[in-house]
């Protein structure tokens, strides 16, 4: 292949195969300076964003924070007319609908969930489109809830498994979305035939047949990603000829995926060093400055600001404040030891200064204790500025991935393209320990949820007795887990598929099974209570323990001891072992997170007394955190026993959230800043996986509670994502609130 | 109480992991047990006790210690207060020789209100900064205020000046007890004769450590003394003529 959009790139494998990392490896330029290039915001920027900070308030006193539905259109990847912001004041065009932050309806998830979310924002979906869903076109939901077993029923509406993507999209999956740019829709649709070819077999077995049809809808789907572009008068057949073409053309991919996807999670991938290639050429060649650069970039993020899917208010319970996680991963480091941040890398984060703080996109740092020092000051900086940024251990990740690997959601991280993940929330953790105690009983119904086991009568746990059952229970939960995923992900490719987004992917590919666990914190100290103090059952009149009285002190998760580290250590790798025995779905690989976003309050809510004292209904730690207040040897001590838990077994990513005061972090700013880039120095070098960081008084969040049209851009990391403080609910502000928040006195 | 080989074991407070303010980067904050003053502001009053806390060994303590090098070499280190952990000085020269093989830079933050002991003297030899917290520069406004003279901890400051060891001073800014301008000024004069100052640190008082007082159901005698606020600080700055 040869195009004349390529002139001026270092020629490789990548123009004769579909390899971007080929291409980014001959052709980017890293960058070890400072901040000091940076452009600020051009008057059309601040214009342009000023509507949008317009429609944001808008939006906001709308009832349910829901501007605008669509509820006629079934949004596919061609299905709206162009849509505008103000469009001669826009660099990058494209939105889901014909006009901005406007929902559309993506009913092949399912149509019930469709309905509700239109009812509980005082709207009606169109009759006809509710006759062809209910009548005639079957659903995603409906395909997993005519397979569902009784006991995946029982586990499920008893909250022993949570938050699965049965009723909206599993998301997780990152099109290669710079393949657009740099190859031209018309090179992916040839490929996709020569796929179609190698499947041109002998013997059609159902495997030959799916992945027949499969690749037949993508060729579709990128046929009607053409269509999407030309109603905004762009021509993505070819390559794009410049950064901006490059821009629009990765965002016209992206925005293929969100008009045909409700995905929990539609993450961007690893673009900004791939762009950066293009803007390095047209700033060689006097075609563009670095503010007009900037002004790209800005408005690209714009964009990716106004994603919004049409979820229900339960929804918002478990993942609150809107998420979409457009994660865009960057930095880190090449395995030929340079490093992959760019000048562009510094743009896309310098949007936060531009256009101030938002969760969205998901801006998530690659840090190596190897990255350039300028970068390393200048996201720190950004940190403690914003409160926006997540960090996560590329020396850790780059060892099986490689280094042209995205981080899809919050913390799983796939290499982009040739990996993609059937989503699985997570089974309770915290419960499964109340089940084994009481023999399978759901400890708030008392109903029988699992076969009956039997249950522990004595007075005092025995911590031998308590884990023998504890491992049985574990058992059963991992066999129901998978059989809920299996049924799910069946049903999701069947009746759900992604087809631009697999479109953008190679034809082998790895897919995994992610599963996840909620509640380890109170499990580890549980079992530690039980181990090395005494724990007396407080029964009911139905024998249903209840309750627990702790008698004497215990060692708790979270102060780097590892009298009870170790038991989480081994709750982890025992569990994923549980998982691994189990048979998956078009043999995916068993992988395991450690993450619960903002659902760590609901599962809590879900969950009676436990054995380490905490009460009955209250949040859980979330993701990978020590239960609030527990931890008492400061900062460094939380971040060493999280730092334990093993990544071979969580390689789904294991989840922590860090909250700090301006004041503890240092004297002054240039203290805070060195000191925060040693503190990720340090826990990455401790082999710890994810963090995200908070710089805040507990104050100013107790003033944005009562206050919250003072501060409409406060933004906030919860777990595995950013968040706009005033959007999320009462209970789960108070959470934040309450968690702990490293201060000294 | 059992007893112990103070070279081997330390009487322990409690850790801070993540230190920032007391020295210069990351600092592992060891507080031991055991104080011999009474100052009447002191924001961590259950130290004093020295039959409180527990008995840590020399090789737990470095080990735990050594678990957070990733985090606080090369740019922070190990700072050791407490109670006056020059108490245990015993303890810290083979805490701080095992340390300084490691590289690992070494602070003590003391009242300096301590007679300089052969063991003293080994110790500072081993430390790279001494954080020397002078209470009081009047002799009679001193013994009221912490129920010592400031004979001690001058002669300390001197000690360290003469022999190179470098310190930050710190004094708590008390309205009304510290912060009278003919006695900043006559501390401005002393501190002009020490050659190894490298910072001076007024601490605004606060009156957050009360609550500790009260759960140990003693009366706090400071009461009525406002917080130093920022014009106050700003004020006594000036005084002593730094920034």
């Amino acid at each position: 292949m040869n195009f004349e959009q390529w002139k001026g790139f270092q020629k490789g494998d990548w123009q004769s195969e579909i390899n971007v990392r080929d291409f980014i490896q001959r052709n980017y330029t890293p960058y070890e300076g400072n901040d000091s290039f940076l452009a600020t915001t051009t008057e059309k920027t601040q214009k342009l964003w000023d509507k949008v900070l317009d429609l944001y308030k808008k939006e906001q006193a709308s009832p349910g924070s829901v501007l605008d539905i669509d509820t006629k259109t079934v949004s596919t990847v061609s299905s709206h007319e162009a849509g505008y912001i103000e469009k001669d004041l826009e660099d990058i065009v494209g939105l889901q609908t014909d006009a901005p932050l406007k929902r559309a309806i993506m009913p092949f998830g399912g149509i019930r969930i469709v309905e509700k979310s239109c009812e509980a924002y005082g709207r009606k979906v169109d009759e006809e489109v509710e006759e062809i869903f209910h009548k005639y076109r079957k659903t995603h939901n409906d395909g997993v809830f005519s397979v569902y077993t009784p006991d995946i029923r029982a586990a499920r509406s008893s909250h022993l498994i949570t938050g699965l993507p049965d009723g909206y999209g599993r998301g997780r999956i990152i099109g290669d979305y710079r393949r657009v740019a740099l190859y031209g829709v018309d090179v992916l649709i040839e490929e996709k035939k020569q796929e179609l070819e190698v499947l041109n077999v002998d013997e059609l077995t159902e495997e030959v047949i799916r992945e027949r049809e499969e690749i037949s809808e993508q060729i579709k789907a990128l046929n009607e990603l053409k269509v999407m572009a030309s109603k905004y008068g762009f021509d993505i057949s070819k390559p794009a000829q410049n950064s901006k073409e490059a821009v629009q053309w990765l965002y016209f991919g992206y925005l293929g995926a969100i008009k045909d996807q409700n995905g929990a999670a539609m993450s961007l991938g690893r673009t900004s060093t791939f762009l950066d290639i293009y803007f390095e050429r047209d700033l060689k060649n006097g075609s563009i400055t670095e503010e007009q650069a900037q002004e790209i970039m800005d408005h690209f993020v714009m964009k990716l600001r106004l994603v919004r899917f049409l979820r229900t208010p339960e929804y918002n319970e478990l993942f609150s404040g809107d998420p979409v996680w457009v994660t865009e991963s960057i930095g880190g480091m090449g395995i030929d030891g340079r490093t992959l941040v760019t000048k562009n890398s510094f743009r896309m984060l310098h949007t936060l200064q531009n256009l101030g703080p938002a969760p969205e996109p998901n801006m998530t740092v690659l840090w190596s204790t190897r990255l350039p020092e300028g970068f390393k000051r200048f996201t720190t900086k950004l940190s403690i500025n914003t409160s926006s940024i997540q960090y996560e251990n590329d020396d850790l990740m780059r060892i099986t991935l490689g280094d042209d690997y995205g981080i899809a959601c919050c913390v799983s991280p796939m290499k982009i393209g040739k990996q993609m993940q059937f989503f699985g929330a997570r089974a309770n953790l915290a419960k499964t320990l109340l089940y084994a105690i009481n023999g399978g009983k759901d400890e708030i119904s008392g109903k029988q949820i699992t076969p009956k086991y039997e249950p522990i009568t004595s007075e005092y746990l025995d911590y031998n007795e308590v884990m023998e059952k504890f491992d049985q229970m574990m058992d059963y939960v991992a066999k129901i887990y998978i059989k809920a995923l299996n049924a799910i992900h069946y049903m999701h490719d069947k009746y759900s598929y992604e087809a631009i987004e697999m479109a953008l992917h190679d034809r082998e590919i790895l897919r995994t099974m992610a599963c996840g666990i909620a509640g380890l914190s109170v499990v580890a100290d549980s079992l530690s209570a039980i181990k090395y103090a005494k724990v007396k059952v407080i029964r009911n009149e139905n024998n249903l323990a209840v309750d627990y009285q702790i008698e004497g002190d215990f060692p708790k998760f979270g102060n780097d001891d590892d009298r009870v580290d170790q038991i989480a250590v081994d709750i982890v790798k025992t569990f994923m072992n549980k998982l691994r025995k189990h048979q998956t779905y078009r043999n995916s690989k068993h992988t395991l997170s450690i993450l619960t976003i903002t659902s760590n309050v609901v599962y809590g809510k879900a969950t009676g007394n436990t054995p380490d004292g905490r009460k009955a209904g209250v949040p859980f730690g979330p993701g990978a955190n020590p239960l609030h207040g527990r931890d008492k040897n400061g900062a460094l001590a939380v971040m060493n026993s999280i730092a334990k838990l093993p990544f071979d077994s969580a390689e789904d990513g294991i989840s922590y959230t860090f909250s700090i005061t301006p004041g503890t972090l240092g004297k002054t700013e240039n203290d805070r800043i060195t000191n925060l880039v040693n503190m990720l120095d340090g826990y990455f070098a401790q082999t710890g996986h994810h963090i995200n960081v908070n710089v805040f008084d507990r104050s100013l969040l107790e003033d944005a509670m009562e206050h919250p049209e003072k501060y409409p851009q406060l933004t906030i990391r919860v777990s595995g994502y950013a968040v706009n403080f005033t959007k999320l609910t009462r209970e789960q502000q108070l959470d934040v609130i309450n968690r702990t928040i490293h201060e000294r006195i | 109480m059992e007893e112990k080989d103070l070279k081997y074991y330390a009487k322990v407070h409690s850790i801070e992991s993540f230190g920032t303010v007391d020295g210069p980067g990351i600092r592992f904050v060891l507080f031991l047990q055991g104080c011999h003053l009474q100052c009447k502001y002191c924001h961590n009053r259950d130290t004093w006790d020295i039959n409180g806390g527990s008995y840590k060994s020399l090789d737990s303590i470095f080990e735990k210690i050594m678990n957070y090098k990733n985090y606080i070499y090369p740019n922070g280190g190990v700072t050791i207060t407490g109670g006056e952990p020059l108490l245990q000085a015993k303890f810290l020269i083979e805490l701080f020789s095992k340390l300084k093989q490691e590289n690992i830079h070494t602070c003590i933050d003391t009242s300096g209100m301590v007679a300089l002991t052969e063991d003293i003297k080994k110790v500072l030899s081993l430390t790279d900064l001494v954080l020397l917290d002078i209470k009081h520069i009047d002799d009679k406004k001193c013994k009221e205020l912490v129920g010592k003279s400031n004979k001690l901890e001058l002669n300390f400051a001197k000690y360290l000046s003469d022999n190179g060891i470098k310190m930050w001073i710190r004094q708590v800014l008390i309205p009304g007890y510290t912060d009278a301008p003919e006695d900043l000024l006559k501390l401005k004069d002393f501190l002009s004769t020490l050659k190894t100052v490298e910072k001076i640190e007024l601490l605004p008082y606060h009156d957050m450590g009360k609550f500790k007082w009260k759960k140990l159901g003693l009366s706090y005698t400071l009461e009525n003394v406002p917080n130093a606020t920022t014009e106050d600080v700003q004020k006594a700055k000036k005084a002593l003529g730094i920034t």
